[in-house]
């Protein structure tokens, strides 16, 4: 017993692992049971799962249809031009994190990092079914590369770069789009029934949430405006919205649009579905931001109208700041929600990542394959949809502590 | 800071819809109204009457412009003159159904279904390659025809009379005969229906085979507990989890559904067939004239295999004494497209573009495919099938 005393207590607190498992996890005879028995079954789901990992066959089919699962049917010619967007935003990204450090330097080095490791491993794949303009391992390395090579450019020249950046920032999602669809010329149009895949859910993800947050803010202030038709205007299209599930209102834009228009108008699916996945998250952003608002002690507003400001200002330099401070963590669950909400679109004809996969698995190449394909193609697109998700959260946090909303 | 960022969200916005807004086919003329100002200076290229498109095609080679001007004349304000001056088809599919609809590992589509689609585009445009292809669940099917969503549904969908009356729905002939089976583990000891009283039953909703499944039941006095889902996958997988003690789908459904089982040896299929299941092509009923045009497009390639007239040996066709064939082939001066509002060598272009039906079954479901369907029902009448066309003449 003596012993053990002074082992609790040495001169220095260094990690024993041996004391460390004998303190919580062995410290008495029914934790070292259930210790054991986690244990054993621990071991047995881990070694099932690498077991299968590694042996699986159905690996080849998200290797050979990484082109359908990326770009879906876009024309295999022209793949390069989605590949270019990727590589603008990734140069974007690098001069970013080199002008402006904290989070944009670690989204640019992480995306720079992760890309050079697949894009690495990429070469032990097997070539992809068509020969691609732009190949797998080409492209994710062109994209690392840039990324570093705009982190340089923008460690050395720092500060004039700002205000370019952000102009770029602005452009570079209508930019990236018109060179995907493309207006004729160099670069052929490529109908918006031919994208898919990860390419359609990007798309849409950063359009929503882009656009919806704008939309958001002011239907949360004319919520709370003091003219009549504004208001009632605002508190209508919110609980309406509200009041549908998102399935409804997409299929209303897809399948019931058409009712009520012309014959020869067709107005585009995926701007169907951009507009209907951007009025829905609208209306709950709206919701999250006037919680943000009504948070505001009164005295704030007061004290700026004291100070002879008029509303816009009181708005746009006191209170809305505040607000949004307020409701990061919330609005970005609600963007991580929209971004896997996208996957709905399916329903309307589109195919996401997540339809491309399903259509992967029914290939008719891998019937013969034991077990079919699923699982291993659907954890792949689950890696994908978290690494997305999961940056966000992380993203989220980092601002949060940098403004220490959790500490006020 | 926010009040400069504001605008200038504005004016993505703006641009993006700009970026986008010219791929409204029409958007030019008169339409709406975001994308009416802005997609003229966008795609100026693209805009103009997108009937002219043909001849900028390169690889339409058999200039199909002058082909919709002097031999077709499709009536005006019907769905044919619709799908013209768009330039394309619009083709409701499956959202993924090995053999049937597939989009292969180099972004094609493929499979039997879509293959009756490029058929009906290659009637039109003689291009089987101008199809936009929209891949439909099965409740939203029946109202994106009968909304003008899309132009043509062919999707595995089941002909019967309250889809040809009630749903308002024209359907073309039948492409293929199928019926409803039941799937089962082989240790379960199920042999028959009346094995499976009390059973649970995964199956698809919102399909005639959950429909036949209750009847089926009810007839032989059994109860049953389904277990629905919205898609084909999900109920396969349900199954291979072991949630149901049978799985019913159509019998070519099965087949393919077979090899997606995690050990498809413990499986075997009843021998009961609990349906017809007649799967064809569908449009709105009310436009007479495109319903004819789709029903004898699918027609000719019935015909074109009773000819013997394949993809491979047309050439050797098309200067044929026989009168039968030059009607069929619409040469020496046969007009028989006019009536239907299609080109009078609609036939060829058919064949030219997708062959005849033996080559689309071989093609996707025979015995060079994983599947090795045997014909069964959709042989020839000449040989013990359903598949017979009426004379062209």
């Amino acid at each position: 017993m003596a012993t053990e005393v002074a082992r609790a207590r040495p001169d220095r607190p260094a990690f024993v692992l041996w004391d460390w498992l004998r303190q919580n996890l062995f410290n008495n005879w029914y934790n070292s049971v259930i210790s054991v028995v986690i244990l054993v079954v621990v071991f047995q789901a881990m070694s099932g799962f690498v077991g299968w990992a590694l042996t699986a066959p159905g690996w080849s089919a998200a290797i050979t249809n990484l082109k359908v699962l990326t770009t879906w049917t876009y024309p295999t010619d022209q793949v390069w031009r989605p590949a270019l967007a990727v590589w603008i935003v990734a140069l974007l990204l690098g001069m970013s994190g080199g002008v402006w450090r904290g989070i944009p330097q670690t989204l640019a080095i992480g995306f720079g990092v992760i890309m050079l490791i697949l894009g690495v491993l990429a070469f032990a794949l097997p070539p992809a079914a068509a020969p691609l303009p732009v190949s797998g391992p080409f492209f994710l390395l062109i994209s690392g590369v840039t990324t570093g090579l705009g982190y340089g450019l923008g460690l050395r020249v720092g500060e004039p770069l700002r205000w370019p950046l952000v102009i770029s920032w602005v452009l570079v999602y209508p930019v990236a789009v018109l060179i995907i669809r493309g207006f004729g010329g160099p670069l052929p149009e490529v109908p918006t029934n031919l994208w898919g895949g990860l390419m359609l859910t990007m798309l849409l993800s950063i359009s929503g949430i882009v656009l919806s947050f704008p939309l958001g803010v002011l239907l949360a202030l004319g919520r709370r405006s003091n003219l009549p038709v504004v208001k009632w205007f605002c508190i209508i299209y919110i609980e309406f919205i509200r009041g549908v599930p998102l399935v409804t209102v997409l299929y209303m834009g897809s399948l019931m649009l058409p009712l009520f228009l012309p014959s020869q108008i067709r107005i585009d699916s995926v701007i169907r579905a951009m507009v209907a996945v951007t009025l829905f998250s609208a209306a709950y952003l709206a919701e999250n931001v006037r919680g943000g608002l009504q948070s505001l002690p009164k005295g704030q507003a007061e004290a700026a109208r004291a100070l002879g400001l008029n509303t816009l200002q009181t708005t746009m330099l006191i209170t809305l700041p505040q607000a949004l401070r307020a409701v990061i963590p919330v609005l970005v669950g609600q963007f991580i929600g929209l971004f896997k909400d996208t996957s709905l679109v399916v329903i309307v004809g589109l195919v996401d990542l997540l339809g491309a996969a399903q259509n992967v698995i029914g290939q008719p190449q891998w019937l013969g394959t034991p077990g079919g394909v699923w699982r291993e193609t659907f954890l792949v697109i689950a890696l994908v949809y978290w690494v997305f998700s999961f940056t966000m959260s992380r993203t989220s946090k980092t601002i949060e502590e940098n403004l220490s909303v959790g500490h006020r | 800071m926010k009040r400069q960022i504001l605008p200038l969200l504005a004016l993505a916005f703006a641009m993006a819809l700009t970026a986008c807004g010219g791929q409204t086919p029409q958007a030019a003329a008169t339409t709406a109204p975001v994308a009416a100002d802005t997609a003229a200076p966008a795609a100026p290229a693209d805009t103009a009457a997108p009937a002219t498109e043909a001849p900028a095609a390169p690889a339409a080679t058999a200039a199909p412009a002058p082909s919709t001007s002097d031999a077709a004349q499709p009536a005006a304000g019907g769905r044919l003159q619709t799908i013209i001056s768009r330039g394309n088809l619009i083709c409701g599919v499956n959202t993924g159904l090995p053999g049937f609809m597939n989009v292969d590992s180099a972004g094609a589509y493929t499979g039997f279904d879509v293959d009756f689609c490029k058929a009906i585009a290659a009637a039109i445009f003689d291009d089987p390659s101008k199809v936009e292809y929209r891949p439909l669940s099965s409740q939203d099917r029946f109202t994106a025809v009968q909304t003008g969503e899309v132009d043509v549904l062919i999707r595995n969908s089941t002909f019967t009379l309250s889809r040809d009356g009630s749903l308002g729905l024209d359907w073309a002939p039948t492409t293929f005969y199928d019926g409803q089976g039941m799937m089962v583990r082989k240790d379960s000891g199920i042999n028959t229906l009346e094995d499976m009283d009390g059973a649970t039953v995964c199956v698809q909703t919102g399909t005639t085979t959950e429909l036949n499944l209750a009847d089926q039941f009810k007839a032989r006095g059994l109860t049953f507990t389904p277990v629905v889902f919205d898609s084909n996958d999900p109920t396969v997988a349900a199954y291979d989890a072991g949630q149901c003690d049978g799985f019913t789908t159509d019998k070519s459904g099965l087949v393919s559904s077979l090899s997606k089982l995690t050990n498809p040896a413990d499986h075997k299929i009843l021998d009961v067939t609990m349906s017809k299941e007649p799967l064809g092509p569908s449009t709105l009923s009310g436009d007479a004239q495109f319903s004819d045009a789709v029903r004898w497009i699918v027609y000719a390639t019935f015909q074109a295999e009773e000819y013997g007239i394949t993809s491979a040996n047309i050439g050797d066709f098309t200067s044929s004494e026989l009168p039968e064939i030059q009607r069929f082939l619409g040469l020496a001066d046969n007009k028989l497209g006019d009536g239907i509002g299609l080109p009078n060598d609609f036939a060829v272009r058919v064949i030219k573009g997708v062959g005849n039906y033996a080559e689309i079954y071989d093609r996707n479901l025979g015995p060079t495919t994983p599947f090795d369907l045997p014909r069964g029902l959709n042989s020839l009448y000449t040989s013990g099938g359903l598949l017979y066309s009426p004379p062209f003449r």
